[in-house]
């Protein structure tokens, strides 16, 4: 089984900062605005090296996504930056109607994703985000898992014209994708091959996929893990080649059970071949306070429940 | 450019329009239309400088955003009178499969629209952006934009004015219409806004008033006035006092017919007072 190597744990949003960075220095038409959280987006770099392309708007999120929408007529491409709560919620009208429906090459980036920010609690969380996002006609959704990852969607997604939503989140957390990557829009990442059973994970629960499949393989079983870091659209073709061979999946995200990646793959097996599917998601329900450890445990969110899912979907197979 | 006589002439024809296209579909907002044709014909056929040829990005030239997309009847009429697309397409209106969608998008690629609009509030952000965009590619044409006043009342907007001093954007010229009128009742029923030039001028934009909005020369000379204040450092706002329903005599002064269409007999009366200058599509 082909094993991964944390190099050592960073947090998803730097990668999206440095991503910004270099952006800022090849394509001078990237633009970026922020709503009063640059430290937390992690775009300083981006604001002290073109302070004529980085725009406070201030505790203003709706403003921020009308502005964004403007600014893609005469040629920018607009970045947002603020936490996945208010980059999606907080302004999903303007949204929809600014830029999904007006098709704006905007790129909407959304730090603080699930519930890994923590302590903050359930009002600065968000496990509804990715549903919301992809029930909107024309958007592309994005949910990275570590650092070098999130660094190369951010890069890639300024290449790619339309309305994007690019998730990551707060903690640190193992980086071990390689450094200076490609990142293809909508092509899953098979990260080990394996016979047993299917394990689609995407954000941070891709590596606790790959430790549930090291668990799996010394018990015998083999786990084809794969990397679904673009939830819309959706790699349909690598999950059922996968499944074809496995004949069980299991589900893994930072989000509710309900619209979540789950579902998207659910509907692509119904369609096309049914198979036994467990989530691990959170059940409908809010966050809440806790550290970001105590609430994955708590929600069910980690390896473990990978490991318990994937006991359960392996008995149902025939 | 037109003369007056001919602006006039184009605004009875647009009247005219709007008339005949919500009524063929009994739908629509003939009252906010009606009252804001004056100011249409004279932004396209007079004020802006624009191309002839439509391009999304509308770099080297001025742009105009409508916010309150309600009031699409009137922006496509003077779209199509202005050469955007065939006159003859303002026979599909609201129909199946139209670029003409009830309220304005790009959806459907309908030359001249810019963004969506519909759902209220959201044109002053999306103005603004596009203002920030020419001062960075260093255009030195305008953005115009247009509000109602009941629009007023989204907290988005609000938002917009607040960024809009604060960032010295001094290269937009946004209107608000001033009618008075929204669904429910009259502004000052529903929810009394105060003075709405003082609120801009506490949000530090220059203010500038028509007092007169349905009168083509009070509209030139207030808009050039308009156009003299940007470059300043300060947003300028035109405060343009309109009747709903202008020129259609049932129509005028009352919210009635913000959102319904007139009947058969309706419509012969409101085009007998509007004379087929430039002929019907």
């Amino acid at each position: 089984m082909k094993t991964y190597t944390n190099t050592g744990n960073k947090d998803t949003r730097s990668g999206f900062g440095a991503g910004l960075t270099e952006l800022g220095q090849t394509n001078e038409n990237v633009v970026a605005l922020c709503a009063d959280l640059i430290g937390s987006l992690k775009m300083d770099d981006f604001k002290a090296n073109h302070p004529e392309r980085f725009f406070q708007v201030g505790i203003a999120e709706a403003n921020m996504i009308g502005l964004a929408a403007g600014m893609t007529i005469g040629g920018k491409i607009p970045f947002t930056g603020t936490f996945a709560n208010f980059s999606t919620g907080r302004v999903y009208d303007q949204i929809r109607q600014s830029v999904a429906y007006s098709d704006k090459n905007v790129k909407i980036c959304a730090s603080h994703a699930g519930l890994t920010l923590g302590e903050d609690g359930a009002t600065h969380q968000i496990l509804e985000d990715i549903g919301l996002m992809k029930m909107l006609p024309g958007m592309t959704v994005i949910n990275t898992c570590d650092y070098n990852q999130t660094k190369a969607a951010t890069i890639a997604i300024a290449a790619h014209q339309g309305p994007v939503y690019l998730r990551f989140g707060r903690p640190k957390v193992a980086n071990f994708t390689p450094e200076n990557q490609t990142f293809e829009i909508g092509k899953a990442v098979r990260l080990t091959e394996g016979n047993d059973i299917t394990i689609v994970a995407t954000g941070h629960l891709v590596w606790e996929a790959l430790e549930a499949a090291k668990e799996l393989n010394e018990k015998g079983i083999s786990a084809e893990v794969i990397n679904i870091h673009t939830i819309k659209p959706l790699d349909d073709k690598a999950i059922l080649d996968s499944v074809s061979k496995t004949g069980c999946i299991v589900t893994a995200e930072e989000h509710n059970h309900l619209g979540g990646l789950g579902e998207s793959v659910a509907r692509v097996l119904a369609q096309h071949h049914p198979t036994p599917q467990e989530f691990v998601a959170t059940n409908d329900t809010f966050g809440e306070s806790g550290t970001p450890a105590q609430l994955m445990d708590k929600y069910g969110l980690n390896m473990d429940a990978i490991l318990k899912a994937s006991e359960k979907v392996l008995k149902r197979k025939n | 450019m037109p003369n007056t006589q001919q602006l006039q002439d184009l605004t009875t024809q647009v009247r005219r329009d709007i008339l005949r296209m919500v009524h063929k579909v009994n739908s629509g907002h003939p009252g906010g239309s009606l009252g804001c044709t004056e100011f249409f014909v004279s932004l396209y056929q007079d004020i802006m400088d624009r191309k002839e040829t439509f391009d999304m990005d509308g770099i080297g030239e001025d742009l105009f955003f409508l916010s309150n997309g309600h009031i699409s009847p009137v922006f496509y009429s003077v779209l199509a009178r202005s050469g955007y697309f065939p006159v003859d397409e303002l026979n599909t209106f609201r129909l199946i499969n139209t670029r003409l969608q009830g309220h304005p998008t790009t959806h459907e690629g309908l030359p001249g629209i810019r963004v969506a609009s519909g759902s209220l509030g959201q044109g002053f952000s999306v103005a603004l952006g596009a203002a920030e965009t020419k001062k960075l590619n260093n255009d030195k044409h305008l953005v115009y934009s247009l509000h109602g006043d009941g629009e007023l009342q989204e907290g988005q907007n609000w938002e917009g004015i607040m960024y809009a001093a604060a960032n010295n954007i001094d290269n937009i010229i946004s209107t608000i219409d001033l009618n008075g009128q929204q669904i429910d009742g009259s502004t000052d029923d529903v929810l009394p806004m105060g003075s709405v030039r003082a609120k801009f001028e506490a949000f530090g934009w220059t203010v500038v008033d028509i007092e007169n909005g349905n009168d083509i020369d009070a509209i030139l000379k207030g808009m050039a006035e308009a156009k003299s204040l940007t470059g300043n450092g300060k947003p300028v706002c035109v405060l343009l006092k309109t009747v709903m329903g202008n020129g259609v005599d049932f129509m005028m002064h009352t919210h009635a017919w913000h959102g319904k269409a007139p009947n058969d007999e309706q419509l012969e009366i409101g085009l007998a007072q509007n004379a087929e200058t430039l002929g019907d599509y």
